[in-house]
C-alpha cells in the first residue's frame, strides 16, 4: 500500500520530532516544524507518537490513494478535500480507494500534517526519520516529494469498504486542540543578549508588532519592524543556537530561527520563543503580525508541562477508544 | 575567568555554560572536557550537548528534567547539578587530543582566493603555502554546516576577514581562511571564507556512524600536495 504524488506541493517532506544528539558535530535537528500537529495526527491513527508524518505548506501535494487508508490530518486548515468532498482535519478518516487528496485554499495556518496508520516506510538517520535537506537523507530520499515519487507504507491494512458512494468515512472521534495553541502575544524569554539591548529596544520587543517578511521557511523567519539598536557594539563569539531563537541582525531587524536553523550561531540573541509556543510560531505565515511578551522561565516550564500533559490526554483517549472503532469499521 | 564559569539560560530548553569571554586554548579545554564528561556521566533528560569557543550548550527535555527537578524549575536544577559537577573540576580532564593530518592542495585552479590572499599581505603564494601549511591549528567547535571544523589559529600574516559578498557556491572540501579562523566546506555551500586550498578526502560522510571527520578538541595540521596528487586521491 503506498499513497502517489498526482502533483506536487511546493514543498512537502517527512519529518518527526528531530534529529538530536548530533549537534556538536553541526548536524541540525531538522524535526516537524509543529511538534503538536504530529502528536496528534498521529494519535488519531494509533501510531507511535513520533512516527514520521508529511509536512505540507500551501500550495500541497495533491495525493492519489489506490487502496483505502486510516489517516488523519493536523495542523493548519487547508480546505483539505478528497474527490472534492471537504475533508475534516483532527479527526481519523478512513479515506476509500482510487480517490484523491487536494487542498484548496490555505484559510488558516501554515503547515498541515497528514498521518497514516502504521506509518510511511522512510529512510531513518542517525536514529530519526527527518528529512535533512542539507544533507540529503531521512525522510523519503532526504528531499521534498516530486510528482509521480510513491510513498510506501509500513503496514498493510484491509479495510472492507462497501459503501464505495463517499469517498471518505469519518471515525467519530475528534482531537480538541483548544488551548494548545497560544493565541496573541507569543511568550518569550529574555536572551543572553536582552540585556545589550537599549531601554528603548527592550521595551519595542513588547510593545510594538512585528511582520513576517516574505523572507520565511523552515530555516528561519525574518520580521520586519522599526529597528531595534544594542546600546554599545558587541563582539558575540559563535556559540550553539535553538529553534525559537530571536536574533537581532545588523540592520536592527530580528530573525527567528525555525526547525531547520543551523546549529551555531554569531549575532546577539535578545530572545527566545519559549517551547510550548513554538507550534504557535509555526502556523505563521508571510505578512502575519506578531508581538511578544516576556515570561519567566517557571510560566514558560508551566506552559510546557500543561501543553504536554494535554497531548498525553489525548494521547491516552486515542488509545482507549481507537480499537474499538477501528474493529467496528473493519466489520461494517 | 580563568577557573569561574556562568550557568545561564538559554530560553526555557537550553542553557549555556561560559567559561571564558576570549578565545583561547585554555578556555575551549574546559568546554570540552565538560562535554566529554557528560557523554560518559548521562544526565537523562539532556538531549544535546553543543561545545562552542568558549560555551557549552545543554539542550534538554523539559518534561524528563522536570521528573527530576520536581518543584524546583528545570533549569535551577540542571544548573545545580552542573555547579557541583564543575566544582570537582580537579576530576574533569580532557582526554588526549586526536592528531589529524589533512592534506591540501593549493593550487590557484582549486583555490580561487590564494593569489589575492598572497598580495593582499604582500606575499608569495609559496609564502602562504608555507605559512598555512606550517600552524598546528586546534579545532574549537564544529557549526555553520554538518561537519563544518573552526579550527584557529591562522598565522597573523594570513589573517584576512570574509568576503563582503559571499560566493553562492564554494566546492565541497575547499579550505578557507576568516578572520585568524581556517576550515573546511564539506558540502558545496554558499560561503565567505577566503579560499585557498581544495582537499580530495572527505570530511563527512553519511554512512560513517560518526558522519563528521572532526570532533571538537583535534589538533589537526595541513600539508600540501600536487594537483596529480589531488586528482590521483580524489578518484579512490
Amino acid at each position: 500500500m503506498s499513497i502517489k504524488i498526482i502533483k506536487a506541493g511546493i514543498s512537502d517532506a517527512f519529518f518527526d520530532e528531530g534529529r538530536f544528539g548530533h549537534q556538536q558535530s553541526g548536524i541540525n535537528p531538522t524535526g516537524a516544524m509543529d511538534t503538536v500537529s504530529i502528536k496528534i495526527a498521529n494519535a488519531l491513527v494509533n501510531n507511535f507518537y513520533n512516527e514520521a508524518v508529511l509536512e505540507m505548506h500551501f500550495p500541497a501535494a495533491t495525493i492519489l490513494f489506490e487502496k483505502p487508508a486510516l489517516v488523519a490530518l493536523s495542523g493548519a486548515n487547508f480546505s483539505a478535500t478528497v474527490n472534492d468532498k471537504i475533508l475534516p482535519i483532527n479527526t481519523p478518516i478512513l479515506i476509500h480507494q482510487q480517490t484523491v487528496l487536494h487542498f484548496k485554499n490555505p484559510v488558516e495556518g501554515a503547515r498541515v500534517y497528514l498521518s497514516i496508520r502504521g506509518g510511511f516506510a522512510l529512510q531513518p538517520w542517525l536514529n530519526s526519520y527527518s528529512t535533512n535537506s542539507l544533507i540529503k537523507v531521512g525522510g523519503f530520499n532526504g528531499r521534498a516529494l516530486q510528482k509521480d515519487d510513491i510513498v510506501s507504507f509500513n503496514q498493510q491494512y484491509d479495510y472492507p469498504v462497501n459503501n464505495t458512494s463517499k469517498p471518505f468515512k469519518i471515525l467519530p472521534l475528534s482531537a480538541s486542540t483548544v488551548g494548545l495553541y497560544k493565541q496573541g502575544a507569543l511568550r518569550i524569554i529574555a536572551g543572553p543578549h536582552f540585556k545589550n539591548l537599549t531601554t528603548d529596544s527592550q521595551q519595542q520587543l513588547v510593545l510594538q508588532s512585528f511582520t513576517i517578511t516574505n523572507d520565511n521557511n523552515r530555516m528561519g523567519y525574518r520580521l520586519k519592524s522599526s529597528p531595534l539598536q544594542l546600546s554599545k557594539t558587541q563582539n558575540i563569539i559563535s556559540s550553539a543556537v535553538t529553534y525559537g531563537c530571536v536574533q537581532l541582525l545588523p540592520n536592527g531587524q530580528l530573525l527567528i530561527l525555525m526547525a531547520d536553523h543551523q546549529t551555531t550561531g554569531g549575532y546577539p540573541i535578545v530572545a527566545k520563543v519559549i517551547a510550548a509556543d513554538l507550534v504557535s510560531l509555526a502556523q505563521k505565515k508571510s505578512s502575519d503580525s506578531i508581538s511578544f511578551q516576556i515570561v519567566t522561565p517557571a510560566a514558560a516550564e508551566e506552559a510546557y508541562m500543561l501543553q504536554h500533559r494535554h497531548l498525553l490526554q489525548i494521547q491516552n483517549a486515542c488509545k482507549l477508544q481507537l480499537n474499538d472503532r477501528i474493529n467496528f469499521l473493519c466489520r461494517s | 575567568m580563568a577557573t569561574g564559569f556562568t550557568i545561564n539560560p538559554l530560553g526555557d530548553d537550553a542553557l549555556i555554560i561560559e567559561f571564558g569571554d576570549e578565545i583561547n586554548v585554555e578556555t575551549n579545554q574546559r568546554v570540552i572536557a565538560l562535554q566529554q564528561y557528560l557523554k560518559i556521566n548521562i544526565i537523562e533528560g539532556i538531549i544535546d550537548i553543543i561545545p562552542a569557543y568558549t560555551t557549552l550548550t545543554i539542550v534538554y527535555n523539559i518534561s524528563v528534567i522536570k521528573k527530576l527537578s520536581r518543584d524546583q524549575i528545570a533549569f535551577k536544577w540542571l544548573q545545580k547539578t552542573l555547579i557541583s559537577i564543575l566544582q570537582k573540576q580537579l576530576i574533569i580532564q580532557k582526554n588526549e587530543s586526536r592528531k589529524l593530518s589533512i592534506p591540501v592542495c593549493y593550487h590557484p585552479s582549486l583555490a580561487p582566493d590564494i593569489e589575492w590572499l598572497a598580495d593582499q599581505h604582500q606575499l608569495t603564494t609559496d609564502e602562504v603555502i608555507s605559512l598555512h601549511s606550517s600552524t598546528i591549528y586546534q579545532v574549537y567547535m564544529l557549526g555553520f554546516l554538518p561537519g563544518f571544523p573552526y579550527m584557529a589559529t591562522v598565522n597573523q600574516k594570513l589573517a584576512t576577514p570574509r568576503k563582503s559578498t559571499p560566493r553562492k557556491i564554494v566546492a565541497a572540501g575547499s579550505v578557507g581562511i576568516a578572520g585568524n579562523q581556517t576550515g573546511i566546506y564539506p558540502f558545496a555551500s554558499p560561503g565567505g571564507w577566503q579560499l585557498i586550498g581544495k582537499t580530495p578526502i572527505s570530511i563527512f560522510d553519511i554512512n560513517e556512524q560518526q558522519p563528521a571527520l572532526f570532533q571538537p578538541g583535534d589538533v589537526v595540521n595541513f600539508y600540501p600536495i600536487t594537483l596529480e596528487e589531488f586528482n590521483h586521491l580524489q578518484e579512490e
